[in-house]
Protein backbone atom coordinates (compact mmCIF):
# COMPACT_ATOMS: atom_id res chain seq x y z
CA UNK A 1 0.00 0.00 0.00
CA UNK A 2 3.17 2.37 0.76
CA UNK A 3 4.28 1.77 -2.27
CA UNK A 4 1.65 2.83 -4.41
CA UNK A 5 1.01 5.63 -2.52
CA UNK A 6 4.62 6.46 -3.46
CA UNK A 7 3.90 6.12 -6.99
CA UNK A 8 0.50 7.71 -6.67
CA UNK A 9 2.33 10.76 -5.02
CA UNK A 10 4.47 10.85 -7.86
CA UNK A 11 2.38 10.95 -10.49
CA UNK A 12 0.09 13.66 -9.08
CA UNK A 13 2.69 15.87 -8.45
CA UNK A 14 3.88 15.58 -12.43
CA UNK A 15 0.18 16.44 -13.35
CA UNK A 16 0.20 19.37 -11.52
CA UNK A 17 3.84 20.41 -12.43
CA UNK A 18 3.03 20.00 -15.91
CA UNK A 19 0.00 22.13 -17.63
CA UNK A 20 -1.91 18.80 -18.31
CA UNK A 21 -4.14 18.83 -15.23
CA UNK A 22 -4.74 22.54 -14.91
CA UNK A 23 -5.60 22.20 -19.06
CA UNK A 24 -7.77 19.32 -17.81
CA UNK A 25 -9.06 21.13 -14.91
CA UNK A 26 -10.17 23.72 -17.14
CA UNK A 27 -11.62 22.87 -20.33
CA UNK A 28 -13.84 20.69 -18.14
CA UNK A 29 -14.92 23.14 -16.00
CA UNK A 30 -15.51 25.73 -18.34
CA UNK A 31 -17.23 23.43 -20.83
CA UNK A 32 -19.82 22.64 -17.70
CA UNK A 33 -20.51 25.91 -16.99
CA UNK A 34 -21.36 26.15 -20.79
CA UNK A 35 -23.91 23.14 -20.86
CA UNK A 36 -25.02 23.84 -17.66
CA UNK A 37 -25.69 27.42 -18.61
CA UNK A 38 -27.41 26.68 -21.49
CA UNK A 39 -29.77 23.75 -20.26
CA UNK A 40 -30.55 25.94 -17.16
CA UNK A 41 -31.65 29.34 -19.87
CA UNK A 42 -33.80 26.28 -21.74
CA UNK A 43 -35.64 25.05 -18.81
CA UNK A 44 -36.32 28.53 -17.31
CA UNK A 45 -37.91 29.49 -20.57
CA UNK A 46 -40.12 26.33 -20.99
CA UNK A 47 -40.94 26.88 -17.57
CA UNK A 48 -42.20 30.24 -17.90
CA UNK A 49 -44.31 29.12 -20.71
CA UNK A 50 -45.65 26.13 -18.92
CA UNK A 51 -46.67 28.64 -15.56
CA UNK A 52 -49.74 29.32 -17.32
CA UNK A 53 -51.24 25.82 -17.68
CA UNK A 54 -51.47 24.39 -14.46
CA UNK A 55 -51.27 20.75 -15.29
CA UNK A 56 -48.14 20.86 -17.37
CA UNK A 57 -46.59 23.17 -14.13
CA UNK A 58 -46.89 19.93 -12.81
CA UNK A 59 -44.56 17.62 -15.00
CA UNK A 60 -42.06 20.29 -14.56
CA UNK A 61 -39.21 18.43 -12.71
CA UNK A 62 -35.59 19.80 -13.29
CA UNK A 63 -34.38 16.37 -12.13
CA UNK A 64 -35.43 15.22 -14.92
CA UNK A 65 -35.28 18.00 -17.53
CA UNK A 66 -32.02 19.51 -16.30
CA UNK A 67 -29.40 16.80 -14.88
CA UNK A 68 -30.15 13.64 -17.23
CA UNK A 69 -28.97 15.72 -20.52
CA UNK A 70 -26.38 17.67 -18.40
CA UNK A 71 -24.87 14.40 -17.52
CA UNK A 72 -24.88 13.11 -21.20
CA UNK A 73 -23.53 16.60 -22.43
CA UNK A 74 -20.37 16.39 -19.95
CA UNK A 75 -19.63 12.20 -20.36
CA UNK A 76 -18.71 13.89 -24.00
CA UNK A 77 -15.99 16.26 -22.54
CA UNK A 78 -14.60 13.49 -20.13
CA UNK A 79 -14.46 11.60 -23.47
CA UNK A 80 -12.31 14.07 -24.94
CA UNK A 81 -10.32 14.60 -22.07
CA UNK A 82 -9.62 11.50 -20.26
CA UNK A 83 -6.96 10.20 -22.99
CA UNK A 84 -5.11 13.41 -21.86
CA UNK A 85 -4.76 12.49 -18.79
CA UNK A 86 -3.71 8.67 -18.97
CA UNK A 87 -1.65 9.55 -22.33
CA UNK A 88 1.51 10.06 -20.28
CA UNK A 89 1.66 7.87 -17.53
CA UNK A 90 3.71 4.52 -19.07
CA UNK A 91 4.63 5.80 -22.73
CA UNK A 92 6.22 8.69 -21.16
CA UNK A 93 8.17 6.36 -18.82
CA UNK A 94 8.92 4.30 -21.44
CA UNK A 95 10.44 7.05 -23.76
CA UNK A 96 12.31 8.82 -21.23
CA UNK A 97 13.55 4.94 -19.79
CA UNK A 98 12.97 6.20 -15.98
CA UNK A 99 10.96 2.88 -16.01
CA UNK A 100 14.09 1.07 -15.91
CA UNK A 101 14.11 2.43 -12.30
CA UNK A 102 10.61 1.31 -11.66
CA UNK A 103 11.17 -1.92 -12.69
CA UNK A 104 14.74 -2.86 -10.74
CA UNK A 105 12.87 -1.12 -7.60
CA UNK A 106 11.18 -3.52 -5.28
CA UNK A 107 7.97 -2.82 -6.19
CA UNK A 108 5.48 -5.03 -8.08
CA UNK A 109 4.00 -4.14 -11.50
CA UNK A 110 0.32 -4.06 -9.52
CA UNK A 111 1.71 -1.53 -7.45
CA UNK A 112 2.98 0.41 -10.18
CA UNK A 113 0.19 0.48 -12.03
CA UNK A 114 -2.35 0.77 -8.74
CA UNK A 115 -0.18 3.84 -7.81
CA UNK A 116 -0.82 5.78 -11.44
CA UNK A 117 -4.10 4.80 -12.33
CA UNK A 118 -5.17 6.55 -8.50
CA UNK A 119 -3.73 9.32 -9.77
CA UNK A 120 -5.29 9.71 -12.69
CA UNK A 121 -8.99 8.61 -10.29
CA UNK A 122 -8.27 11.78 -8.17
CA UNK A 123 -7.60 14.17 -10.80
CA UNK A 124 -10.79 13.01 -12.58
CA UNK A 125 -12.59 13.16 -8.89
CA UNK A 126 -11.02 16.76 -8.44
CA UNK A 127 -12.85 17.71 -12.06
CA UNK A 128 -15.98 16.00 -10.78
CA UNK A 129 -16.30 18.03 -6.91
CA UNK A 130 -15.41 21.53 -8.51
CA UNK A 131 -18.16 21.26 -11.35
CA UNK A 132 -19.92 20.23 -8.11
CA UNK A 133 -20.20 23.81 -6.92
CA UNK A 134 -22.80 24.95 -10.09
CA UNK A 135 -25.14 21.80 -9.36
CA UNK A 136 -25.54 23.15 -5.64
CA UNK A 137 -26.54 26.40 -7.21
CA UNK A 138 -29.69 24.11 -8.48
CA UNK A 139 -30.55 23.82 -5.05
CA UNK A 140 -30.49 27.23 -3.80
CA UNK A 141 -32.81 28.65 -6.78
CA UNK A 142 -35.34 25.28 -6.80
CA UNK A 143 -35.88 22.18 -4.77
CA UNK A 144 -34.48 19.12 -6.56
CA UNK A 145 -34.42 15.92 -5.11
CA UNK A 146 -30.15 15.17 -4.33
CA UNK A 147 -30.57 11.65 -4.59
CA UNK A 148 -30.94 11.01 -8.27
CA UNK A 149 -27.67 13.72 -8.48
CA UNK A 150 -25.71 11.56 -6.76
CA UNK A 151 -26.27 8.97 -8.80
CA UNK A 152 -25.86 10.76 -12.27
CA UNK A 153 -22.19 12.06 -10.57
CA UNK A 154 -21.76 8.35 -9.82
CA UNK A 155 -22.44 7.39 -13.25
CA UNK A 156 -19.92 9.99 -14.17
CA UNK A 157 -17.08 8.94 -12.32
CA UNK A 158 -17.44 5.41 -12.99
CA UNK A 159 -17.92 6.00 -16.54
CA UNK A 160 -14.66 8.17 -16.20
CA UNK A 161 -12.72 5.62 -13.98
CA UNK A 162 -13.38 2.94 -17.00
CA UNK A 163 -12.03 5.63 -19.45
CA UNK A 164 -8.87 5.91 -17.41
CA UNK A 165 -8.38 2.34 -17.16
CA UNK A 166 -8.54 1.96 -21.19
CA UNK A 167 -6.62 4.75 -21.64
CA UNK A 168 -3.70 3.66 -19.33
CA UNK A 169 -4.05 0.47 -20.84
CA UNK A 170 -3.02 1.94 -24.16
CA UNK A 171 -0.15 4.09 -22.66
CA UNK A 172 1.38 1.07 -21.99
CA UNK A 173 1.24 -0.04 -25.81
CA UNK A 174 3.27 2.43 -26.84
CA UNK A 175 6.20 4.90 -26.27
CA UNK A 176 4.46 7.61 -28.23
CA UNK A 177 1.91 9.59 -26.35
CA UNK A 178 0.09 10.77 -29.40
CA UNK A 179 -0.77 7.82 -30.34
CA UNK A 180 -1.85 6.21 -26.92
CA UNK A 181 -4.02 9.07 -26.89
CA UNK A 182 -5.54 8.65 -30.31
CA UNK A 183 -6.30 5.04 -30.02
CA UNK A 184 -7.80 5.41 -26.03
CA UNK A 185 -10.37 8.59 -27.97
CA UNK A 186 -11.06 6.00 -30.63
CA UNK A 187 -12.13 3.17 -28.53
CA UNK A 188 -14.23 5.11 -26.13
CA UNK A 189 -16.26 6.51 -28.72
CA UNK A 190 -16.80 3.00 -30.15
CA UNK A 191 -17.93 2.16 -26.98
CA UNK A 192 -20.19 5.38 -26.51
CA UNK A 193 -21.73 4.89 -30.17
CA UNK A 194 -22.56 1.50 -30.03
CA UNK A 195 -26.15 2.11 -29.62
CA UNK A 196 -26.51 3.24 -32.73
CA UNK A 197 -25.33 -0.14 -34.31
CA UNK A 198 -27.79 -1.97 -31.66
CA UNK A 199 -30.44 -0.29 -33.49
CA UNK A 200 -29.84 -2.56 -36.84
CA UNK A 201 -28.55 -5.15 -34.76
CA UNK A 202 -31.18 -8.28 -33.56
CA UNK A 203 -31.10 -11.28 -31.54
CA UNK A 204 -28.25 -12.28 -29.57
CA UNK A 205 -26.40 -9.45 -30.93
CA UNK A 206 -28.00 -6.59 -29.72
CA UNK A 207 -28.25 -7.91 -26.37
CA UNK A 208 -24.48 -8.53 -26.42
CA UNK A 209 -23.85 -4.92 -27.83
CA UNK A 210 -26.38 -3.04 -25.76
CA UNK A 211 -24.60 -5.21 -22.75
CA UNK A 212 -21.11 -4.01 -23.65
CA UNK A 213 -22.17 -0.56 -24.93
CA UNK A 214 -21.37 2.63 -22.08
CA UNK A 215 -24.07 4.67 -23.00
CA UNK A 216 -26.63 1.86 -22.31
CA UNK A 217 -25.33 1.58 -18.69
CA UNK A 218 -25.26 5.25 -18.19
CA UNK A 219 -28.68 6.14 -19.06
CA UNK A 220 -30.13 4.53 -15.95
CA UNK A 221 -27.55 6.50 -13.83
CA UNK A 222 -28.38 9.85 -14.80
CA UNK A 223 -32.25 8.81 -14.35
CA UNK A 224 -31.19 8.39 -10.99
CA UNK A 225 -31.48 4.91 -11.59
CA UNK A 226 -29.14 2.95 -9.30
CA UNK A 227 -28.74 -0.50 -10.56
CA UNK A 228 -25.79 -3.29 -9.69
CA UNK A 229 -25.92 -4.51 -13.14
CA UNK A 230 -24.49 -1.11 -14.06
CA UNK A 231 -21.98 -0.90 -11.26
CA UNK A 232 -20.75 -4.18 -11.79
CA UNK A 233 -20.55 -3.45 -15.72
CA UNK A 234 -18.11 -0.43 -15.33
CA UNK A 235 -16.02 -2.19 -12.40
CA UNK A 236 -15.57 -4.96 -14.35
CA UNK A 237 -14.34 -2.85 -17.60
CA UNK A 238 -11.92 -1.28 -15.07
CA UNK A 239 -10.57 -4.48 -14.10
CA UNK A 240 -10.11 -6.03 -17.24
CA UNK A 241 -8.08 -2.25 -18.39
CA UNK A 242 -5.92 -3.05 -15.78
CA UNK A 243 -5.32 -6.70 -16.17
CA UNK A 244 -4.56 -5.89 -20.11
CA UNK A 245 -1.94 -2.93 -18.93
CA UNK A 246 -0.38 -5.75 -16.37
CA UNK A 247 -0.09 -8.23 -18.77
CA UNK A 248 1.62 -5.42 -21.62
CA UNK A 249 3.73 -4.72 -19.32
CA UNK A 250 4.66 -8.19 -18.29
CA UNK A 251 5.09 -9.40 -21.86
CA UNK A 252 7.02 -6.78 -23.09
CA UNK A 253 9.93 -7.88 -20.50
CA UNK A 254 9.69 -11.13 -21.07
CA UNK A 255 10.34 -10.82 -24.72
CA UNK B 1 28.18 -11.67 -3.82
CA UNK B 2 27.84 -11.74 -7.99
CA UNK B 3 27.29 -15.36 -9.91
CA UNK B 4 26.33 -15.52 -13.49
CA UNK B 5 26.21 -19.29 -14.90
CA UNK B 6 25.69 -20.45 -18.46
CA UNK B 7 23.48 -17.53 -19.40
CA UNK B 8 21.57 -16.82 -22.56
CA UNK B 9 19.69 -14.04 -23.99
CA UNK B 10 18.48 -14.34 -27.01
CA UNK B 11 16.22 -11.20 -28.55
CA UNK B 12 14.30 -13.22 -31.07
CA UNK B 13 17.13 -14.54 -33.42
CA UNK B 14 19.57 -12.29 -32.11
CA UNK B 15 21.39 -13.93 -29.23
CA UNK B 16 22.89 -11.27 -26.69
CA UNK B 17 24.68 -13.18 -24.14
CA UNK B 18 26.13 -16.43 -25.46
CA UNK B 19 26.88 -18.99 -22.09
CA UNK B 20 28.36 -16.02 -20.18
CA UNK B 21 29.69 -17.06 -16.76
CA UNK B 22 31.77 -15.28 -14.21
CA UNK B 23 31.84 -14.48 -10.18
CA UNK B 24 32.53 -11.03 -8.46
CA UNK B 25 34.01 -11.76 -4.71
CA UNK B 26 32.33 -9.08 -1.92
CA UNK B 27 33.88 -5.67 -1.81
CA UNK B 28 35.36 -5.84 -4.92
CA UNK B 29 35.08 -3.35 -7.99
CA UNK B 30 34.90 -5.59 -11.47
CA UNK B 31 35.09 -3.56 -14.77
CA UNK B 32 32.49 -5.17 -17.21
CA UNK B 33 34.91 -4.23 -20.84
CA UNK B 34 33.62 -5.07 -24.42
CA UNK B 35 32.99 -3.71 -27.53
CA UNK B 36 30.14 -1.78 -28.49
CA UNK B 37 26.97 -4.55 -28.33
CA UNK B 38 28.89 -7.13 -26.46
CA UNK B 39 26.11 -7.69 -24.52
CA UNK B 40 27.29 -5.85 -21.41
CA UNK B 41 23.61 -3.63 -21.04
CA UNK B 42 21.96 -7.19 -21.52
CA UNK B 43 23.72 -8.77 -18.90
CA UNK B 44 23.41 -5.45 -16.47
CA UNK B 45 20.23 -5.60 -16.82
CA UNK B 46 19.64 -9.72 -16.16
CA UNK B 47 21.24 -9.24 -12.74
CA UNK B 48 19.19 -6.17 -12.28
CA UNK B 49 16.23 -8.02 -13.03
CA UNK B 50 15.29 -5.87 -15.72
CA UNK B 51 15.03 -8.49 -17.99
CA UNK B 52 14.62 -11.93 -17.73
CA UNK B 53 17.41 -14.30 -19.21
CA UNK B 54 16.81 -16.96 -21.78
CA UNK B 55 18.15 -19.60 -19.96
CA UNK B 56 21.28 -19.62 -17.13
CA UNK B 57 21.49 -18.77 -13.75
CA UNK B 58 22.66 -15.46 -11.86
CA UNK B 59 22.37 -14.83 -8.44
CA UNK B 60 23.49 -11.56 -6.40
CA UNK B 61 23.91 -11.86 -2.68
CA UNK B 62 23.25 -14.88 -2.58
CA UNK B 63 19.51 -14.67 -4.16
CA UNK B 64 18.43 -15.87 -7.45
CA UNK B 65 17.34 -13.17 -9.83
CA UNK B 66 14.58 -15.18 -11.43
CA UNK B 67 13.08 -16.51 -8.07
CA UNK B 68 13.68 -14.20 -5.75
CA UNK B 69 13.36 -11.05 -7.67
CA UNK B 70 12.52 -8.82 -4.96
CA UNK B 71 15.31 -9.44 -2.52
CA UNK B 72 17.71 -8.92 -5.08
CA UNK B 73 16.04 -5.57 -5.97
CA UNK B 74 16.45 -4.63 -2.24
CA UNK B 75 20.19 -5.20 -1.96
CA UNK B 76 21.37 -3.96 -5.63
CA UNK B 77 21.73 -0.08 -6.73
CA UNK B 78 21.98 0.65 -10.32
CA UNK B 79 22.63 3.32 -12.49
CA UNK B 80 21.56 2.39 -16.11
CA UNK B 81 23.19 3.87 -19.34
CA UNK B 82 20.38 6.20 -19.77
CA UNK B 83 20.26 7.59 -16.52
CA UNK B 84 16.11 7.24 -15.42
CA UNK B 85 15.14 11.27 -14.28
CA UNK B 86 11.91 12.57 -14.37
CA UNK B 87 12.90 15.82 -15.74
CA UNK B 88 9.71 17.51 -14.47
CA UNK B 89 11.26 17.27 -10.70
CA UNK B 90 13.46 18.81 -8.53
CA UNK B 91 16.99 16.90 -7.46
CA UNK B 92 15.35 16.32 -3.90
CA UNK B 93 12.42 15.41 -4.66
CA UNK B 94 13.40 12.58 -7.03
CA UNK B 95 15.75 11.49 -4.74
CA UNK B 96 12.60 11.41 -1.98
CA UNK B 97 10.84 9.51 -4.26
CA UNK B 98 13.26 6.73 -4.69
CA UNK B 99 14.03 6.16 -1.07
CA UNK B 100 10.29 5.37 -1.02
CA UNK B 101 10.48 2.96 -3.81
CA UNK B 102 13.29 1.73 -2.71
CA UNK B 103 11.59 0.68 0.96
CA UNK B 104 13.51 3.01 3.24
CA UNK B 105 11.25 3.53 6.17
CA UNK B 106 9.67 6.55 6.93
CA UNK B 107 12.10 8.29 9.87
CA UNK B 108 15.30 7.33 7.96
CA UNK B 109 14.15 8.63 4.42
CA UNK B 110 15.85 12.52 4.69
CA UNK B 111 18.11 11.16 6.73
CA UNK B 112 18.90 8.90 3.31
CA UNK B 113 18.28 11.50 1.21
CA UNK B 114 20.90 14.08 2.79
CA UNK B 115 23.34 11.73 2.62
CA UNK B 116 23.24 10.66 -1.09
CA UNK B 117 23.14 14.67 -1.64
CA UNK B 118 26.04 14.83 0.01
CA UNK B 119 28.24 11.81 -0.82
CA UNK B 120 27.63 13.07 -4.82
CA UNK B 121 28.12 16.61 -4.09
CA UNK B 122 24.52 17.99 -5.13
CA UNK B 123 23.74 20.69 -2.59
CA UNK B 124 23.89 23.38 -4.88
CA UNK B 125 21.55 22.22 -7.22
CA UNK B 126 18.92 20.44 -4.99
CA UNK B 127 16.30 22.40 -5.49
CA UNK B 128 16.62 22.56 -9.19
CA UNK B 129 14.27 21.19 -11.32
CA UNK B 130 16.20 18.21 -13.36
CA UNK B 131 15.72 19.51 -16.66
CA UNK B 132 17.40 22.55 -16.31
CA UNK B 133 20.77 21.13 -14.44
CA UNK B 134 23.79 19.55 -16.34
CA UNK B 135 24.68 16.52 -18.19
CA UNK B 136 27.64 15.89 -15.09
CA UNK B 137 25.12 16.79 -12.42
CA UNK B 138 22.42 14.57 -14.04
CA UNK B 139 25.24 11.97 -13.94
CA UNK B 140 25.78 12.59 -10.42
CA UNK B 141 21.85 12.05 -9.59
CA UNK B 142 22.17 8.82 -10.88
CA UNK B 143 24.65 7.65 -8.96
CA UNK B 144 22.57 9.44 -6.06
CA UNK B 145 19.93 7.39 -6.75
CA UNK B 146 21.90 4.12 -7.23
CA UNK B 147 23.29 4.65 -3.48
CA UNK B 148 20.70 6.13 -1.64
CA UNK B 149 19.59 2.90 -0.13
CA UNK B 150 23.05 2.37 0.77
CA UNK B 151 22.97 -1.62 -1.22
CA UNK B 152 25.32 -4.08 -1.01
CA UNK B 153 26.04 -4.37 -4.83
CA UNK B 154 25.80 -1.32 -7.14
CA UNK B 155 26.00 -2.15 -10.82
CA UNK B 156 26.87 1.00 -13.10
CA UNK B 157 26.56 1.05 -16.59
CA UNK B 158 28.97 3.49 -17.91
CA UNK B 159 28.88 6.07 -14.76
CA UNK B 160 31.55 8.37 -16.15
CA UNK B 161 29.93 8.88 -19.81
CA UNK B 162 29.35 12.58 -20.30
CA UNK B 163 31.41 13.96 -17.80
CA UNK B 164 34.18 16.20 -17.96
CA UNK B 165 37.75 15.16 -16.99
CA UNK B 166 37.23 16.85 -13.82
CA UNK B 167 34.41 15.09 -12.70
CA UNK B 168 35.61 11.61 -14.38
CA UNK B 169 38.33 11.78 -11.56
CA UNK B 170 35.99 12.85 -8.69
CA UNK B 171 33.01 10.14 -10.02
CA UNK B 172 36.53 7.74 -9.89
CA UNK B 173 37.25 8.62 -6.23
CA UNK B 174 33.86 8.41 -5.35
CA UNK B 175 33.46 4.94 -6.49
CA UNK B 176 36.42 3.56 -5.05
CA UNK B 177 35.55 4.95 -1.74
CA UNK B 178 32.54 3.08 -2.11
CA UNK B 179 34.72 0.15 -2.41
CA UNK B 180 35.01 -2.47 0.74
CA UNK B 181 31.02 -2.16 1.33
CA UNK B 182 30.08 -2.70 -1.38
CA UNK B 183 30.53 -4.71 -4.17
CA UNK B 184 30.38 -3.11 -7.58
CA UNK B 185 30.16 -3.87 -10.93
CA UNK B 186 30.98 -1.34 -13.50
CA UNK B 187 30.91 -1.54 -17.61
CA UNK B 188 32.91 1.04 -19.59
CA UNK B 189 35.09 1.73 -22.45
CA UNK B 190 37.46 4.02 -21.16
CA UNK B 191 40.37 1.52 -20.40
CA UNK B 192 41.97 3.63 -17.90
CA UNK B 193 39.23 3.37 -15.60
CA UNK B 194 39.35 -0.35 -15.42
CA UNK B 195 42.99 0.17 -14.15
CA UNK B 196 42.24 2.74 -11.70
CA UNK B 197 39.35 1.45 -10.24
CA UNK B 198 38.78 -1.87 -10.62
CA UNK B 199 40.12 -5.18 -8.73
CA UNK B 200 39.69 -7.51 -11.94
CA UNK B 201 37.85 -7.46 -15.42
CA UNK B 202 35.29 -9.32 -17.49
CA UNK B 203 35.85 -8.92 -21.11
CA UNK B 204 33.09 -9.75 -23.45
CA UNK B 205 32.44 -9.49 -27.09
CA UNK B 206 29.36 -10.93 -29.33
CA UNK B 207 28.17 -11.78 -25.84
CA UNK B 208 30.73 -14.11 -25.37
CA UNK B 209 32.69 -14.42 -22.41
CA UNK B 210 36.28 -13.47 -24.06
CA UNK B 211 38.22 -13.43 -20.45
CA UNK B 212 37.69 -12.75 -16.72
CA UNK B 213 40.22 -12.17 -13.86
CA UNK B 214 42.47 -9.70 -12.15
CA UNK B 215 44.33 -7.41 -14.62
CA UNK B 216 47.68 -8.92 -13.20
CA UNK B 217 46.08 -12.60 -13.80
CA UNK B 218 44.99 -11.83 -17.00
CA UNK B 219 48.01 -10.33 -17.79
CA UNK B 220 50.14 -12.56 -16.91
CA UNK B 221 48.33 -15.08 -19.23
CA UNK B 222 49.03 -13.63 -21.81
CA UNK B 223 52.11 -12.59 -22.09
CA UNK B 224 55.36 -14.75 -22.02
CA UNK B 225 57.66 -12.47 -22.21
CA UNK B 226 59.10 -9.55 -19.69
CA UNK B 227 60.86 -6.73 -20.63
CA UNK B 228 62.01 -2.97 -19.94
CA UNK B 229 61.66 0.32 -22.10
CA UNK B 230 64.84 2.05 -22.12
CA UNK B 231 65.64 5.39 -23.52
CA UNK B 232 69.09 6.62 -23.55
CA UNK B 233 70.97 10.11 -23.51
CA UNK B 234 71.59 9.37 -27.46
CA UNK B 235 70.23 6.31 -28.99
CA UNK B 236 71.40 4.87 -32.03
CA UNK B 237 70.80 1.27 -34.13
CA UNK B 238 74.21 0.40 -33.28
CA UNK B 239 73.58 0.19 -29.53
CA UNK B 240 70.52 -2.39 -30.17
CA UNK B 241 73.16 -4.61 -31.29
CA UNK B 242 75.21 -4.42 -27.83
CA UNK B 243 71.81 -5.10 -26.12
CA UNK B 244 70.96 -8.31 -27.85
CA UNK B 245 74.83 -9.92 -26.96
CA UNK B 246 73.86 -9.41 -23.17
CA UNK B 247 72.97 -13.66 -22.20
CA UNK B 248 69.03 -14.00 -21.83
CA UNK B 249 67.92 -11.24 -24.11
CA UNK B 250 65.97 -12.42 -26.52
CA UNK B 251 64.68 -9.21 -28.79
CA UNK B 252 65.72 -5.79 -28.76
CA UNK B 253 63.66 -3.52 -30.83
CA UNK B 254 63.70 0.42 -31.54
CA UNK B 255 60.74 1.77 -30.91
CA UNK B 256 60.04 5.50 -30.38
CA UNK B 257 62.75 7.23 -29.54
CA UNK B 258 64.21 4.17 -26.94
CA UNK B 259 64.58 0.41 -27.19
CA UNK B 260 62.38 -2.09 -26.17
CA UNK B 261 64.39 -5.19 -24.72
CA UNK B 262 62.44 -8.42 -24.22
CA UNK B 263 63.39 -11.93 -22.35
CA UNK B 264 61.58 -14.91 -21.31
CA UNK B 265 59.44 -14.60 -18.29
CA UNK B 266 61.22 -15.52 -14.90
CA UNK B 267 64.47 -15.13 -16.59
CA UNK B 268 65.05 -11.25 -15.05
CA UNK B 269 68.01 -9.67 -16.99
CA UNK B 270 67.22 -5.83 -15.54
CA UNK B 271 70.36 -5.86 -13.41
CA UNK B 272 72.25 -6.81 -16.14
CA UNK B 273 71.16 -4.53 -19.01
CA UNK B 274 71.18 -1.85 -16.38
CA UNK B 275 74.71 -2.45 -14.98
CA UNK B 276 76.11 -2.56 -18.82
CA UNK B 277 74.60 0.65 -19.57
CA UNK B 278 75.84 2.42 -16.58
CA UNK B 279 79.43 0.99 -17.49
CA UNK B 280 79.54 1.87 -20.77
CA UNK B 281 78.39 5.18 -19.51
CA UNK B 282 75.56 5.86 -22.04
CA UNK B 283 73.38 7.75 -20.15
CA UNK B 284 70.66 5.90 -18.81
CA UNK B 285 67.69 8.74 -18.88
CA UNK B 286 64.59 6.29 -18.38
CA UNK B 287 64.01 2.20 -17.68
CA UNK B 288 60.26 0.92 -17.30
CA UNK B 289 58.27 -1.90 -17.43
CA UNK B 290 57.00 -3.38 -20.69
CA UNK B 291 54.17 -4.30 -19.13
CA UNK B 292 51.23 -4.79 -21.42
CA UNK B 293 48.70 -1.79 -20.88
CA UNK B 294 44.79 -2.57 -20.56
CA UNK B 295 44.13 -1.34 -24.48
CA UNK B 296 46.51 -3.90 -25.27
CA UNK B 297 45.09 -6.54 -23.22
CA UNK B 298 42.12 -5.55 -24.01
CA UNK B 299 42.92 -5.30 -27.75
CA UNK B 300 44.68 -8.93 -28.09
CA UNK B 301 41.53 -10.23 -26.23
CA UNK B 302 38.85 -9.11 -28.09
CA UNK B 303 40.65 -9.93 -31.32
CA UNK B 304 41.13 -13.04 -30.00
CA UNK B 305 45.02 -12.81 -31.05
CA UNK B 306 48.31 -13.23 -28.24
CA UNK B 307 51.09 -11.39 -27.63
CA UNK B 308 54.03 -13.07 -29.26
Amino acid sequence: MRNIWAVCKKEIKTYFTSPIAYVALTVFLFLFGMFFHSIILWFNSYSMQMAQNPYYLQQININQMVFPSLFHNVSIVLLFLVPLLTMRLFAEEKKIKTDELLYTSPISINQIILGKYFASLIVLSLMLLLSWILSILTFVYGNPELKPILVGYLGLFLMGAAFLAIGIFYSSLTESQVVSAALAFGTVIVLLIMNWIIGAAGGTLKEVLSYISFTQHFDNMTKGILDTTDIVYYISFIFLGLFLTHSVIQSRRWR
Amino acid sequence: MIQVEHLFKKYGDLTAVKDLSFSVEKGQIWGLLGPNAAGKTTTMRILTGYLPATDGKASVGGYDVFEQPNDVKKILGYLPENVPLYPEMTVRSFLHFVAEIKQIPVTKRKEAVEKAIAISSLGSVQKRLIKNISRGFKQRVGIAQALIHDPEVLILDEPTIGLDPAQIIEIRQLIKTLKGDHTIILSTHILAEVTQTCDGVVIINEGKLMASGSLQELTASLQEKDGVFIRLRDGGREKAEHFKNIPGVDRVSMRDDGYSIEWTRGNDRRDDIARYIVEKNWGLMEMRPLAMDVEELYLRVITGGRVQ
